[in-house]
């Protein structure tokens, strides 16, 4: 049985090919369009995944869409309802999209799926829904290792539910409780995103990086005031300091009276005020998930944890919730976000709606390494690289590691294009730029003349997976970037009073360990493990690399810029090259060295996209 | 159209809220008025809940 998910329509739509139950392939929109958070009908996500099965949409037994849209319009109604007259600009905003487009998601869906079938037709019936929470739970205990497990869900919002707590048994899915609507630990993190400057959806990580500056001094009084915390971990939201349920904005007057003045202004330099918000909120957010996860240990007695929904991509609570030990293990889906979805819902059509028995992969998942994306043949990329005027040459492989370890140990920033794409929000050494962590200069370089980012930003590392406790405090698998621990105690060097007074790229240019480019100010790291079943070729450079230095960390950040999505294909790896100061680019088996390309193809990359 | 009316029809009987029918149906009438009116600038949202 073959099965299409799709996610759309709100951020970040995907879609994903399920076959006999087996994630074959899986994208997300924004990868092709190059449009950020791309919402838009997947059309290019929805080609690939065809393209990559080997069928048309006629092949297709059912198309499955991630939520319910008329379950969310009773939301929204019953929302103005209870808050009318307050609301009315919401309500005016809402409604036209609603009446005009919206409300006819089924048909519009069923009229864009056609483009996809020869026939011309969608059968009665092909075109399936899943509830939101039901495709979060369904992305993250399907493909998990697990035969049984807790299944815990939390994002900003679905059709009602904002978390939902599931029993996952075989193939076999039970939700047995949830949090609803307005009261959103997703929006409680989102509304201290806009309150400190960035943007909602996306600026949610840089909260979370920003938080290791700050001192958690509002924790208490977001306690006291915004959430009523019950014993066990659900909570709710006094809803007079938020304004999203009725509002244009996230927070009221309320909510800024309490926490000293109005949000920052984007462009506004960053204070220490922001940074102790950001702590404050993380640590609220930690406490919360800690208290609900104890609450689950105790009440279900199972030993395992699956994890998503946009909450769950906060790898520093991830970590904290490994270390606290109520579940053995943890697993979490690497899509953990609304693209996510696309992945759930058909597996939850497969295995619950159509009672489809659900196979175990051994050891490994069923996400495959996240690695669902679209991969070039090197004859494909030769022929494209050569098109786009690239100058390069192909080498044999142990050729590609010798001379990309070179480039690493001369202080490069080395773009790194592999196999299948990831899928999910991180790259991991598929669609990578990679660095050498020891090198004191590497944060500079990256953060400012390659990803042009802000400067607080800390990088993350990929290490092998053998060698992952003798660097940090860890020793389970991560591969998917979504464990945070600290570095090792011996391989910490401790900052100065006069060093701990510093911000931003300053404190995160001092050297606190034996790898200085991925040591965050507290000494966390947010880890990949890297295994050779899953990326060999990755797996093959980080060996070349440890045993040329001793050395088997390197730094992995996604190959883009700030704003722009994570590259597809060749054509938009060699753009990044051009337009960055990155000195050598890896694409398959082929080189590309900077110096040797026509400076008539550099482009001002820099000002291309809009800030995130 | 009539689609839709048949999807509002299963969705209320699934939901058993027909007590939102007559409350659809004026909202859906304000908000058609709504886009009828439309042209002066609209403040766009921070955060999209729907």
């Amino acid at each position: 049985m073959r099965l299409l998910g799709l996610a759309a329509f709100y951020h970040d739509s995907a879609a994903a090919l399920i076959e006999d139950g087996l994630v074959v392939a899986a994208a997300q929109e924004e990868r092709f369009t190059r449009k950020k958070h791309d919402a838009s009908f997947p059309a290019r996500a929805i080609q690939y995944c065809l393209d990559a099965g080997g069928v048309d949409l006629d092949g297709i037994d059912h198309v499955v869409f991630f939520e319910k849209p008329l379950i969310k319009f009773e939301r929204l109604l019953e929302t103005y309802l209870a808050n009318a007259p307050r609301g009315f600009q919401s309500f005016r905003r809402a409604m036209p999209l609603w009446i005009k487009d919206k409300l006819f998601q089924k048909s519009n869906l069923e009229k864009a799926l056609k483009e996809f079938a020869p026939s011309g037709k969608i059968a009665p019936g092909k075109l399936l829904f899943a509830e939101h929470h039901q495709s979060h739970a369904a992305s993250a205990f399907f493909p998990s290792p697990f035969e049984e497990a807790v299944v815990l869900t939390m994002d900003g919002v679905g059709e009602w539910a904002t978390a939902s707590v599931a029993i996952g048994h075989g193939n076999t899915l039970e939700p047995v409780r949830e949090i609803r609507w307005p009261h959103s630990i997703g929006l409680l993190y989102s509304a201290f995103t806009y309150y400190t400057g960035f943007k909602v959806n996306s600026g949610e990580y840089k909260v979370m990086g920003l938080a290791p500056y700050g001192e958690p001094r509002y924790a208490d009084m977001i306690l006291e005031h915004l959430v009523d915390l019950k014993e066990d971990g659900s909570f709710w939201l006094d809803q007079s300091y938020f304004n999203y349920a009725t509002g244009l904005t996230m927070t009221s007057r309320k909510f800024h009276d309490l926490f000293g003045g109005p949000p920052r202004d984007p462009e506004a330099p960053l204070t220490q005020r922001h940074m102790d918000l950001a702590a404050s909120v993380q640590k609220v957010t930690e406490k919360i998930m800690l208290r609900m996860v104890r609450n689950l240990a105790k009440a279900y007695e199972i030993e395992n944890l699956c994890l998503a929904g946009g909450v769950a991509l906060n790898c520093v609570a991830n970590g904290k919730l490994l270390r606290d030990g109520a579940f053995k293990r943890i697993w979490i889906q690497p899509a953990a976000g609304d693209a996510g979805g696309a992945v759930g819902c058909a597996l939850a059509a497969y295995h619950q709606h159509f009672a489809r028995p659900r196979q175990l992969s051994g050891e490994l998942d069923g996400m495959h390494g996240s690695y669902l994306g679209p991969e070039y043949a090197q004859a494909e990329i030769e022929s494209r690289l050569a098109a786009a005027g690239a100058r390069f040459s192909s080498v044999g492989e142990p050729q590609l590691y010798e001379q990309t370890c070179d480039a690493l140990e001369a202080g490069h920033a080395v773009g790194w294009f592999q196999g299948r794409m990831e899928f999910g929000p991180r790259a991991l050494g598929g669609r990578s730029i990679l660095g050498d962590p020891r090198n004191p200069q590497m944060q500079k370089t990256l953060n400012l003349k390659v990803k042009y980012r802000e400067s607080f930003r800390p990088f993350a590392p990929s290490v092998l997976r053998e060698y992952v406790d003798e660097y940090f405090e860890l020793d389970v698998d991560s591969p998917y970037m979504l464990l945070v621990a600290d570095v090792k105690r011996n391989r910490r060097r401790a900052m100065s009073a006069e060093e701990k007074t510093l911000f931003g790229i300053d404190k995160l240019n001092v050297i606190r360990s034996d790898i200085p480019a991925v040591t965050h100010v507290d000494y966390s790291a947010r880890i990949q493990t890297v295994h050779a079943q899953t990326n060999p070729r990755y797996h093959a450079l980080l060996s070349a690399f440890n045993r040329r230095t001793g050395c088997p960390v390197l730094v992995n950040t996604s190959f883009n810029v700030r704003g722009e999505p994570i590259v597809c294909t060749p054509e938009d790896s060699f753009r990044c090259f051009m337009g960055t100061e990155m000195e050598t680019l890896v694409i398959g088996n082929a080189m590309l060295r900077k110096e040797e390309q026509q400076p008539h193809l550099v482009e001002d990359y820099k000002n291309m996209f809009d800030a995130d | 159209m009539l689609s839709l009316a048949g999807e509002l029809f299963a969705y209320m009987n699934a939901r058993k809220k027909w007590w939102l029918l007559p409350i659809l149906l004026v909202l859906m009438a304000f908000g058609g008025l709504i886009i009828l009116a439309q042209g002066s600038a609209v403040a766009p949202f921070i955060y999209t809940v729907f």
